[in-house]
């Protein structure tokens, strides 16, 4: 197997050997290896295939801004991961990757044949040939692109790796661990501001942290040595926080970002057990430093996407930090100096190299120190082709006219085994824009960087555009002193040398002999657009960057366009014959890199989803074989399925023992307020369309609550239990809302109202006891309560004492029943509802749940808010005027009933159904019609609540119908999908009209 | 995501407070004076501004007051708050 690992460096451990497999097969790397450098040291490059063409693709970067070498991680259901950047992923024992978008494998891919057909592909081939004929779409075109497209496949069972949140303040937070980010951290820390540094990467440093030439020194040192000095200074600061593996994924207002850190991403299978995976950081930071470095740019000429193509700057990482050389016998092609730092470094290892530089001539330290080391450079020269199928074998090179417009002269054919390619570099300006800040564009090397802000922050190094050690420490330090308000000297004296760069050409789209229609300059590696895409579309007249985007689906992978986005903006600009910086730019948005969902679901998984609320009885209705039915966060009982009877058995043996003799609901989820002032009265007659001066204490009111449109928002019984306390009852769903809008208007519209409102919901809990027999029960547990009609009527309200305890007992009833409400202290309920049970035991006391309570109420027509109604309906509407206060001068809604809308006679109105089947039972939602032949069907209205009645032994429904109140008698239609259902418009009230169960 | 300053609590995150809308709209002492169209301005008709606005904020998960708030909804920065009652900043139009 060839070795590239060619030399040591202290960030690889040699004495510490990993394997790992790589499609299928096993490889060794070393401790501190990524994925990528690893495969590079086994002389690996090819590593996957490109989207559209499926071409060979190799490992193209060291970093987040990486097209091509994406993988797929571990091949478990629950733990596969895909699109995992290879040169991102720390190396460790055991791990399992394959490259992605390669079916059938990578070296022989049927989807190659696209790359031969690729003229019939151009920029937006998808959007005009899948779109005829129609009928081909769903069984050819798409099994087609699933099939060949794709981009890893996502885990089919639930992830069991532990995610965590953690919400933090600092005084200052720094992004980014490179030279500029240690200095601002330092100087903040020092200065006593509680400071963040947080860092991608496993160590701290950026790409300083290897430089090795000579030509750049601080304090006499390698910058590399200054820098580690640095950081081991500043890990002794204890006021700052040091966050390696956590890069930051949005940069939201108020200097509010959300970070990523990786804790065990990198450590073999048996060690992440038990351990958090990924944790977020929600960060609030007084003042952000920006200090995320640049990205190298590629070059944009034919073939410039072969395996064994690789940005220059990353082959210098390759080699000074992992000790792996990317080929041996490299050339690179630049059109500044940076390459030149790559080359001297290769050539002090014995690596053959040559440079191809566009510029004319060029002078610089580094530029001498090649020379003086006799690196042969081509300048005024570029590349115009390359070879090779599976990896880079040789290219062509070609001399540059004048305008550098064209190629003159005779091709130059050379070989290699590896091509950097340097085209510049590109500020990191993510962070600033998605904070709100504007960007400026700057001529001289085609850059935008970050110009007015809207948040507190700064940019610093080069992701502002200062790109030489001297300009970046320099500036830094100035900048930071300046934006910290502070006076650190620590750098007064700091001496550097570096080598400054003279000379600048940029061309975007590189000349050829080559017609464009036959090359293939790549942009977009990821989705394979090439500069003839962006002409096109062009041509085709797309002229917003943002639709040129789409279109040609540049900088829409995975990886944003980290790589093509500028290239693509410089193309348009060139070809349009507009100035680069008028064009703006794509949005940056976040997150900066993909995001695990894990990492932003955190710990809200499985039983912490939601928040799950029960009553002190809930036991009991555990033990007692209920189903739950879910009411806002509340478990309440739906019913309870004695001896596996179903639901409809259930409902209907509960609802007729309540109705023959006792039946006991838990009611202890009605939202509760307790009202106290002297305002009291006043407060409840503005808010109920009802009058609630004249209630006497003790007694019980049912109360109907509006919105200010005069829809009907909530309802109620609401009690008086002395001269200025009552206590409010709410929809079990509406509580909260209620408590708030009452709340709102007491604050903002009446605060001169002396009234306090508390929320006791939680505070009582309430069994509700109906039926014939209900009062038998009540006397066996207040013997000494009188419950006579004439002491304890309908609608009123008695104090007693159970076992010593205070309960409160009302006499109302939602079934029409005789029938109790017995509250007491929450930490007794589970008490009161055992006694409760025991007391009714030789009544055939019979617990229901929800829906025999719904079924018994719509026996007597009593509405569910939010069931009958769905916020259009006014109490006349709901055939409730009698509960409409005409005498009263305001109450919330009320201007609102007779607005000319609201007071229409052929508005949708409440009204009972009977079916002419008493057996068949209707569908809630069911449409309502009166003529099945006329077109379009005139839709009268719907069902909103259907039951079979045990009680009546026939079907009844609630309906809301237009005119409906006229209606009474009138045959309607209910139309089904195989059958039209028969129905007569009735009464609302379907059992006891004549309210005489109440006194039974 | 807003840092908001309720007047009683302090600088909170703003997950903690429900927006309630534009403020300064005060309801008819006397509803049944008005017209239809009186009532349906009151009801229905609200300002939505590129610039400053003033509204009205709820420290729902906090204090559970209402106050006011006077955000410049271009750029989401909040300009100043006051209590309920109190007499918009003059500063601010
Ligand atoms: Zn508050």
């Amino acid at each position: 197997m060839p070795n590239y690992r060619i030399h040591k460096t202290e960030y690889i451990d040699e004495t510490k050997r990993v394997s790992f497999k790589y499609d299928g097969k096993t490889y060794f790397g070393y401790e501190g290896d990524t994925l990528a450098s690893a495969l590079l040291a086994n002389g690996i490059h090819l590593v996957g295939r490109s989207f559209k063409y499926h071409r060979p693709r190799g490992i193209v970067s060291c970093g987040a801004e990486e097209p091509n070498a994406i993988c797929q991680i571990g091949s478990k259901k629950d733990l596969t991961e895909p699109n995992v950047r290879a040169t991102e992923l720390e190396l460790y024992e055991g791990l399992e990757a394959s490259s992605q978008n390669c079916w059938p494998n990578v070296k022989f891919d049927i989807g190659g044949i696209n790359n031969f057909i690729s003229p019939l592909i151009p920029a937006g081939f998808y959007y005009k040939t899948f779109m005829w004929p129609k009928s081909f779409w769903k069984k050819v075109y798409e099994p087609l692109i699933r099939l060949s497209a794709g981009l890893g496949k996502s885990p089919t069972e639930p992830d069991p790796d532990i995610y965590d949140h953690k919400h933090v303040h600092y005084d200052v937070l720094v992004i980014g661990g490179g030279v500029s980010g240690i200095i601002a951290a330092k100087m903040a820390a020092k200065n006593n501001l509680k400071t963040l540094l947080v860092d991608d990467k496993k160590i701290l440093g950026g790409s300083t942290i290897y430089q090795n030439n000579e030509n750049i020194k601080i304090d006499d040192k390698l910058s590399s040595e200054w820098l580690k000095n640095e950081i081991q200074e500043i890990k002794k600061l204890s006021n700052l926080t040091i966050k390696t593996r956590t890069s930051i994924a949005a940069y939201h207002g108020y200097n509010f970002l959300l970070a990523k850190e990786n804790l065990t991403d990198h450590l073999p299978e048996e060690k992440k057990k038990n351990k958090i995976r990924q944790r977020l950081w929600k960060i609030r930071a007084k003042k952000v430093v920006i200090a995320t470095g640049s990205i190298e740019r590629p070059l944009v000429f034919n073939n410039n996407d072969r395996p064994g193509i690789l940005l220059s700057n990353s082959i210098n990482k390759y080699l000074d930090y992992y000790g792996v050389t990317c080929g041996e016998n490299i050339i690179l092609f630049t059109n500044n100096d940076s390459a030149y730092e790559t080359s001297i470094s290769l050539h002090k290892k014995g690596i053959k190299n040559i440079i191809v530089d566009l510029r004319k001539s060029a002078s610089s330290e580094l530029i001498k120190q090649a020379e003086s080391l006799g690196i042969k450079i081509y300048f005024n020269h570029v590349v115009t082709n390359t070879f090779g199928y599976r990896k880079i074998n040789s290219l062509e090179i070609m001399k540059l006219s004048e305008d550098g417009n064209t190629t003159v002269g005779n091709k130059i054919r050379l070989s290699c085994d590896c091509l950097g390619m340097s085209g510049g570099w590109t500020p990191m300006v993510h962070m600033h824009t998605q904070s709100g800040g504007k960007l400026d564009f700057r001529d001289e090397d085609q850059v935008f960087l970050p110009k007015e802000k809207s948040e507190d922050q700064i940019s610093v190094g080069s992701c502002n555009g200062d790109f030489d050690l001297e300009n970046i420490i320099d500036k830094t330090v100035n900048k930071i002193n300046k934006f910290l308000d502070i006076d650190n000297q620590d750098y007064q004296e700091t001496n550097i040398i570096c080598s400054k760069e003279n000379d600048k050409r940029n061309i975007w789209l590189l000349p050829n002999k080559i017609p464009l229609g036959k090359t293939k300059c790549f942009i977009d590696f990821q989705n394979d657009s090439t500069a003839k895409d962006i002409k096109l579309a062009l041509k085709e007249g797309f002229r917003s960057i943002e639709h040129v985007k789409r279109y040609t689906t540049t900088g829409m992978a995975t990886d944003q366009g980290k790589l093509s986005n500028m290239h693509a903006l410089g193309i348009i600009a060139d070809t349009a014959g507009v100035k680069m910086g008028t064009l703006g730019t794509t949005t940056f948005r976040p997150p900066f890199t993909p995001l695990t969902f894990g990492t932003l679901v955190g710990r809200n998984v499985g039983k912490f989803f939601e928040v799950v609320r029960k009553t002190s009885m809930h036991e009991w209705h555990v033990e007692n074989n209920a189903e739950f039915e879910n009411v806002g966060q509340w478990k309440r009982p739906w019913y309870y399925a004695k001896n596996g009877e179903n639901m409809h058995d259930a409902v209907q043996r509960e609802s007729k023992a309540a109705r023959d003799s006792a039946g006991i609901l838990d009611a202890s989820t009605l939202g509760k307020i307790d009202i106290q002032g002297t305002d009291a009265s006043e407060f409840l007659n503005r808010v109920y369309t009802n009058a609630w001066s004249k209630l006497a204490i003790g007694k019980c009111r049912y109360g109907l609550m509006l919105n200010e449109d005069g829809m009907v928002y909530d309802d109620g019984v609401t009690t008086r239990i002395s001269e200025n306390h009552y206590l409010m009852t709410t929809t079990t769903g509406g509580a909260a809302n209620v408590l708030s809008k009452l709340e709102d208007y007491l604050q903002t519209e009446w605060p001169e109202l002396d009234v306090y409102l508390t929320s006791v919901t939680d505070h009582y809990s309430t069994a509700s006891i109906c039926g014939p027999n209900s009062k038998k029960i009540l006397n066996k547990l207040f013997p000494n309560l009188d419950l006579s009609d004439e002491n304890f009527p309908h609608m009123s309200f008695k104090e007693d004492k159970l076992e010593n305890i205070n309960c409160r007992i009302m006499r109302i009833s939602f079934t029409g029943e005789l029938s109790y409400e017995i509250n007491i202290e929450s930490k007794y309920g589970n008490s009161l509802w055992k006694m409760c049970i025991e007391a009714g035991k030789e009544f055939n006391l019979t617990p229901y749940g929800t829906e025999t309570m719904h079924l018994l109420r719509a026996e007597k027509g009593f509405i569910i808010v939010g069931q009958d109604t769905d916020g259009t309906m006014t109490p006349s509407d709901l055939q409730m005027d009698w509960i409409v206060s005409k005498k009263k001068y305001d109450f919330i809604g009320k201007r609102s009933l007779y607005r000319s809308d609201t007071i229409r006679e052929d508005r949708k109105q409440l009204v009972g159904l009977l079916t002419d089947d008493p057996k068949e039972i209707l569908e809630e939602g069911a449409q309502i019609v009166s003529d099945i032949k006329s077109k379009p069907i005139d839709m009268l209205g719907h069902v909103t609540s259907s039951y079979f009645s045990p009680n009546l032994n026939k079907s009844i429904a609630l309906a809301v119908v237009r005119s409906g109140k006229t209606m009474k008698g009138q045959k309607l239609i209910i139309p089904m999908e195989n059958k039209n259902i028969n129905v007569t418009v009735s009464d609302t009230i379907f059992l006891d009209k004549e309210n005489k169960r109440l006194n039974a | 995501m807003f840092l908001i300053n309720c007047p009683f609590c302090g600088e909170r995150d703003q997950s903690e407070f429900s927006s309630g809308g534009e403020a300064h709209i005060v309801r008819p002492k006397q509803p049944t004076e008005l017209s239809d169209d009186e009532w349906a301005e009151y009801l229905f008709m609200r300002k939505n501004i590129k610039g400053i606005q003033f509204e009205r904020w709820n420290h729902v998960h906090g204090c559970r007051k209402w106050f006011n708030v006077v955000r410049d909804t271009s750029n989401d920065k909040i300009l100043s708050v006051y209590k309920m009652g109190e007499k918009p900043p003059v500063n601010y139009k």
